[in-house]
């Protein structure tokens, strides 16, 4: 702040010319303030009093500005600013927590309706599987029935699938001589039909391939029980072999079967 | 004319050095400058009416920025630091409006 010698010098002819107004008479005469005199000792005092207003309101103004005037406020206003700013953390804290647990109500009713699409995602294929609209694949048997004197009867195939179902089979396809497949289900029909067997809609002919889903050891005890499926072509002339393949793919499906009557009771 | 240059030449110097207010001062100079302007008003009007003082000037610029700095430490000192500062810009502005007021009935004789 000390740094006004020069201005001082400037001041001073200012100072000639303000005495001129002269209520207290005693002072310089009147003169014009462009009017170059010496500088007197007020003069050059006033001028270095007004310098320094000068200097001290740029510099308060400055530094208003550059700290936002933190610095220079009093405890009293610190401790109020400090208040508001706890008051106004608080409000904050309150909203976060509020939408935190908002958050998580939609996460958990998201993540509860993901459980509900996935369980009803997993029923669907269950009973696709059970209905033979999906193709499945797992352990099970492979199982073929060659004609001896007397041509495999559908009642034959029909024992074979019961005692099948009985042991636990999930799920079944028969194949003809000529390939065709068709998947075994509940309302699956076998039918002498000439030579062959009807299954379902498809005419089959011998040999017949059984493949079925399930566990192979039971389905295999109960195949051959005595007097039992095994036995009974045997008796006839014809053959069963039993394979025991690591996967069975039971790839036949049939299509949705809508209801034309039947209703859901809800 | 050179009063006016003066001022000028300290707040051109203000903002070329950039000086940091001193902690201690932090809290007067607020005051003192507004304490400054009062002074610095009553001279103008003393002078504009014919009647300026160099040694009245300097006397009252000076003790009005002492006086001013002196309530706020005090009321600093006495746990009213707030109030007080609060008080004494009140009551040195309210100076100032009453000489820009003769200031300009002096200038425009209204």
């Amino acid at each position: 702040m000390a740094d006004d010698p020069d201005e001082v010098r400037e001041e001073s002819e200012e100072r000639s010319e303000e005495p001129a107004a002269g209520a207290d008479a005693e002072r310089a005469p009147v003169s014009r303030w462009w009017t170059h005199r010496l500088p007197t000792r007020s003069g050059v005092l006033i001028g270095v009093l007004l310098a320094l207003l000068g200097f001290a309101l740029a510099v308060q103004l400055k530094d208003r500005d550059s700290d936002q005037g933190l610095a220079a406020a009093r405890q009293e206003d610190l401790v109020r600013i400090l208040d508001d700013l706890d008051s106004r953390k608080e409000r904050l804290q309150h909203d976060i927590s509020d939408l935190n647990s908002k958050k998580q109500q939609l996460n958990s009713g998201e993540q509860g309706r993901k459980a509900a699409v996935d369980d009803a995602r997993q029923r669907a294929d269950e009973l696709g599987i059970l209905a033979g609209t999906l193709p499945a694949e797992g352990p099970g048997l492979s199982i073929v029935f060659r004609s001896g004197r007397d041509a495999v009867a559908a009642s034959v195939l029909l024992d074979a699938v019961e005692e099948l179902r009985g042991a636990g089979a999930e799920a079944m396809q028969v194949a003809g001589s000529d390939g065709r497949t068709v998947r075994v289900v509940a309302s699956t029909a076998f039918v002498d039909s000439g030579s062959g067997v009807s299954v379902g809609s498809a005419r089959l002919s011998a040999p017949y391939t059984v493949s079925v889903i399930g566990d192979p050891a039971t389905m295999q005890a109960a195949l051959n029980i005595p007097g039992g499926v095994v036995d009974t072509v045997r008796q006839s002339g014809g053959s069963v072999s039993v394979r025991e393949p690591s996967l069975v793919r039971v790839s036949a499906t049939r299509a949705t079967p809508s209801p034309r009557y039947a209703r859901p009771v809800s | 004319m050179i009063a006016l240059i003066a001022l000028v030449v300290g707040v051109v110097a203000g903002l070329v050095l950039e000086p940091s207010v001193p902690a201690g001062l932090q809290a007067y100079l607020p005051i003192a400058v507004v304490a400054a302007l009062d002074a610095v008003t009553g001279g103008v009007r003393a002078w504009l009416r014919k009647e300026f003082n160099d040694k009245q000037f300097v006397i009252s610029f000076v003790s009005n920025v002492l006086v001013a700095a002196l309530i706020v430490f005090l009321g600093d000192k006495l746990g009213v630091g707030a109030q007080l500062s609060t008080g004494v810009v009140v009551v040195l502005s309210m100076r100032i409006f009453a000489n820009v007021a003769a200031i300009r009935q002096t200038v425009f004789k209204a």
